[in-house]
């Protein structure tokens, strides 16, 4: 096999065309949102091999079920569930090649490249979108029992407010730190800001409840908190002794976002809802952003399907007259609407003040289904794209210098051989990048200083079998015998070399996450490169030179 | 050129000394751990790590003041290169907050800024959160990952050589990676991912070295027998000389380019790589064959040494056919 020139040259011919066929530029066809936030399909090219996020900007985040609301029953199947939704999401998001897979059993790695707002991403990501629809409680309930509550919190010692931390803080602080997931679209990054401040002066805040909450008259089980009493109102609600005087069957929900009263206040509604909700987001099979008519606000319109559609017909029909509470993530949006006839299919969320892109994400998060069980962000790195131009080049630069460094040195120590040498870097080159486009790897920085650290070390196969060839020439051998001899001698030292690198880099790559994974990648498919250009290519060259000059006697080495 | 070539350096006779140099480096490199302490990167603490570029030259004292007035205590703040790029690095999260809630944090650093700087006047050019359980997994992985991959090399060497063999490449190995080590710790080198990755290529550089020799080794035995095996060792370490130098300096050159021209984000890498080749190079020669030769004193090998299994087409006397067209 291969023995002659000629099914030798065909040999590399094949190697470099596929090698240059997986580098060729490639369109792939992306979705994303135009400005009027129609979804459009755009052609971009790319240029294989793919560029990791700290070559290019965007953003890697890892996801963990977030159990502190709720427990997960079947991690394992909430885990998979989640990246099914996460998937239709991104895929909806118009990002090219988003990277969402699956780490060990509980976490989940999401890698979006060039991302320009990444609150907005970590907004779509993470919100549960789990959505109920729940009837207002018309019983007065909790007028009833306001009295009994707040004895009750007197008897704790709370009713000065902020004397006793134990009790309020670790709620205050669990809603100031949990409320960033489950706030909906709005940007967490800004809420938990403000809430910081919030929190500081709501601790101080006094007064019973009887005192803080008011009925607003108009919707049954809707009631008014001043928004500086928020924090501290929730707090006290919580306390299991309070929260057991509302009767079993009903539960206590905040709104969205505060509310401009007539007298300059901000209030927060709170409402009494019942807790079995009358249909939830599971039966959800289309969901649009657009705009109310008459308000010209945002609105999310939704459709169920024939099951759900049934369903939410026969108890709309047998709540007619009733309030009904529309929740996101355990919030209420909007005010609650009557329900002035029988609902079947289709109905509207209204969105209060915000903008028509949080709309638009709350469509695409609702139509790709809600998360079994919130995620948290365990682990978020975010690159600039100017960071990854700069690295991009720099690393460039390196590896051009380097690489002629190394050129100069063999040139000059190997004469001829070494421009063979230095010919078969090139090849070597070509055919590693190829490889890597070929297995669809992505280049990292790591993996770029790998390929200029590899140049280094692809050379010493061929240092290998040049010194060997010298010392069969010295010890009087002939040109031809030289070579032969010289190859077929360096073999096993290249062989063991390489294998021994190899598998290090193979315990680099299961261990290692985006950019040493790369890292170790470029070394392994540089190794196998390197080899097949050392042993194949270069000796082939050799058989070429002899065969012209069959007649040498002293070879340029 | 020629360079090396025909030379007889006793090296092994060198071999107390080597041990006492090695020992004078990675003793007192490894006893300086405990008090500075390993600098791990956020990805192994776990923490708030924020690269940013300002539009005017920062002043580092008002950022400081700005971050603790929001809560962020005892961050790191470093000039990175030029006076308008900046790396800050807030270890513990907010305070009151859950330590594996580190967007608390991010959200509380841009509010600093902002503060100071001004909105507009800074960009964030990498950001990282990491909470520290995942951190403290990378730690462990990483630990394995090396720990695996001498197991894995240990038994390669053992097929394809003899278990002597391997043990005094691995002694070597393990040399180089506790030299390294004790390098990063003395030049208080961030450890990140990228570093480790470093060490682990210092692994397979210097096994790639030392296979080489261990090759003319195995070979040479092959040839004359082995009651001179101090002569063997010598010999074998001389004739592939030249062949070490060359190698160690081409990498020494790329390395070199990457480290100077590279960048910051690779310097730290290039750094390693380039103590871990010099000590590779040297272990490789000054380390691994004197192990070889303790081991081979201790536990003698049977009468003829050498190779298990030779590559086909490589022993000494088959030549290949060749056709040329």
């Amino acid at each position: 096999m291969f023995t002659t020139i000629r099914s030798r040259i065909i040999l590399i011919a094949v190697l470099v065309l596929v090698s240059v066929y997986n580098l060729l530029p490639r369109e792939v066809t992306i979705r994303v949102r135009t400005e009027t936030g129609a979804m459009k399909d755009t052609t971009v090219t790319i240029f294989p091999p793919n560029k990791g996020l700290d070559l290019k900007g965007g953003m890697h985040l890892g996801l963990e079920l977030d159990e502190s609301e709720r427990v997960s029953t079947d991690p394992a199947r909430d885990i998979d569930l989640a990246l099914t939704i996460l998937r239709k999401r991104i895929d909806e998001f118009g990002v090219a090649e988003p990277l969402i897979q699956k780490v060990g059993n509980n976490r989940i790695v999401v890698e979006l490249a060039g991302i320009d707002d990444p609150n907005r991403a970590k907004a779509i990501v993470q919100q549960a979108a789990f959505l109920e629809f729940k009837i207002t409680d018309e019983t007065g309930a909790l007028e009833n029992v306001l009295p009994a509550m707040d004895r009750v919190i007197r008897r704790l010692g709370l009713d000065v407010g902020g004397t006793s931390p134990g009790v309020q803080q670790p709620s205050a602080v669990e809603l100031l730190l949990g409320g960033g997931g489950t706030d909906s679209a709005s940007t967490p990054q800004d809420t938990t800001g403000q809430d910081t401040i919030r929190v500081a002066d709501n601790l101080l805040v006094r007064g019973t409840l009887a005192g803080l909450i008011s009925t607003t008259g108009f919707v049954p089980g809707e009631y008014l908190v001043p928004e500086t009493a928020y924090l501290r109102v929730d707090s006290l609600l919580r306390i299991p002794d309070v929260r057991r005087l509302l009767p079993r069957d009903l539960e206590f929900r905040w709104n969205f976002e505060p509310t401009d009263g007539g007298d300059a206040q901000r209030y927060r509604r709170l409402y009494v809802l019942q807790k079995d909700a009358i249909m939830n987001g599971e039966h959800l099979v289309d969901a649009q952003a657009g705009l109310d008519q008459v308000t010209n606000g945002p609105i999310v319109t939704f459709e169920l399907d024939r099951t759900g559609g049934r369903r939410f017909g026969r108890l709309t029909q047998a709540h007619v007259g009733d309030y009904m509470a529309i929740l996101l993530d355990n919030r209420v949006q909007g005010r609650p609407p009557v329900i002035q006839s029988r609902i079947d299919r289709r109905g509207q969320i209204t969105l209060d003040g915000r903008s028509i892109t949080e709309a638009r994400d709350l469509a695409l998060t609702l139509k790709a289904g809600a998360l079994p069980i919130p995620l948290k962000i365990v682990e978020e790195i975010q690159v600039g794209a100017s960071l990854g131009e700069d690295s991009k080049r720099a690393g460039m630069t390196a590896g051009l210098v380097g690489m002629l460094l190394v050129v100069i040195i063999m040139i000059s120590y190997y004469h001829m051989a070494g421009a063979v040498a230095v010919l078969a870097l090139g090849f070597y080159l070509l055919f590693t990048m190829g490889g890597l486009a070929a297995i669809n790897a992505t280049l990292t920085l790591p993996g770029l200083a790998g390929l200029v650290l590899s140049i280094g070390i692809a050379v010493d196969a061929n240092v290998l079998i040049f010194e060997r060839i010298r010392e069969e020439l010295a010890l009087g051998k002939t040109v031809r015998l030289a070579i032969d001899e010289g190859f077929a001698h360096a073999m096993s030292a290249i062989v063991d070399s390489n294998i021994s690198t190899i598998l290090t880099a193979m315990f680099l790559f299961q261990f290692g996450t985006g950019p040493v994974k790369g890292f170790a990648v470029t070394l392994i498919m540089g190794i196998l490169a390197s080899m097949v250009t050392a042993i194949f290519v270069t000796r082939t060259f050799f058989m070429i030179w002899i065969d012209r000059k069959p007649a040498m006697t002293t070879l340029s080495i | 050129m020629r360079l090396f070539s025909n030379t007889h350096i006793d090296f092994l006779g060198y071999r107390r000394l080597a041990y006492w140099i090695s020992a004078a480096i990675i003793i007192p490199g490894l006893m300086l751990i405990p008090v500075f302490g390993i600098n791990y990167s956020v990805e192994f603490t776990g923490g708030t790590q924020v690269h940013i570029r300002t539009a005017e030259p920062g002043d580092v004292a008002r950022m400081r003041q700005a971050l603790s007035d929001n809560g962020v205590t005892g961050a790191e703040i470093i000039q990175f290169g030029s006076d308008t790029e900046f790396i800050i690095r807030a270890r513990v999260a907010v305070e009151g907050a859950d330590a594996d809630n580190t967007q608390a944090t991010v959200a509380a650093v841009s509010a600093a800024l902002d503060a100071v700087i001004g909105a507009d006047q800074w960009e964030v050019l990498e950001a990282a959160a990491v909470s520290p359980k995942v951190g403290g997994e990378l730690r462990q992985k990483a630990f394995f990952a090396i720990l695996l991959s001498f197991v894995a090399v240990l038994f390669y060497l053992w097929y394809r050589f003899e278990w002597r063999f391997g043990a005094a490449a691995v002694a070597a190995t393990v040399h180089d990676i506790l030299a390294t080590v004790a390098f990063i710790a003395v030049f208080r080198i961030e450890v990140s991912l990228f570093v480790v990755g470093a060490l682990l290529s210092v692994v397979g550089y210097s096994l790639n070295d030392t296979i080489v020799i261990f090759d003319r080794v195995r070979e040479n035995l092959r040839r004359s027998k082995r009651e001179d095996f101090v002569g063997i060792l010598n010999d074998s370490i001389n004739q592939t000389l030249p062949r070490t130098a060359l190698t160690s300096g081409t990498s020494f050159a790329v390395l070199l380019a990457l480290a100077t021209l590279g960048g910051e984000v690779v310097r730290p890498f290039a750094l390693v790589m380039l103590f871990g080749v010099a000590v590779g190079t040297y272990s490789s020669i000054f380390i691994a064959s004197p192990v070889l030769l303790a081991i081979e004193r201790r536990w003698p090998g049977a009468q003829v040494r050498g190779v298990k299994s030779p590559v086909p087409g490589t022993s000494s006397k088959r030549k290949r056919p060749q056709t040329v067209s």
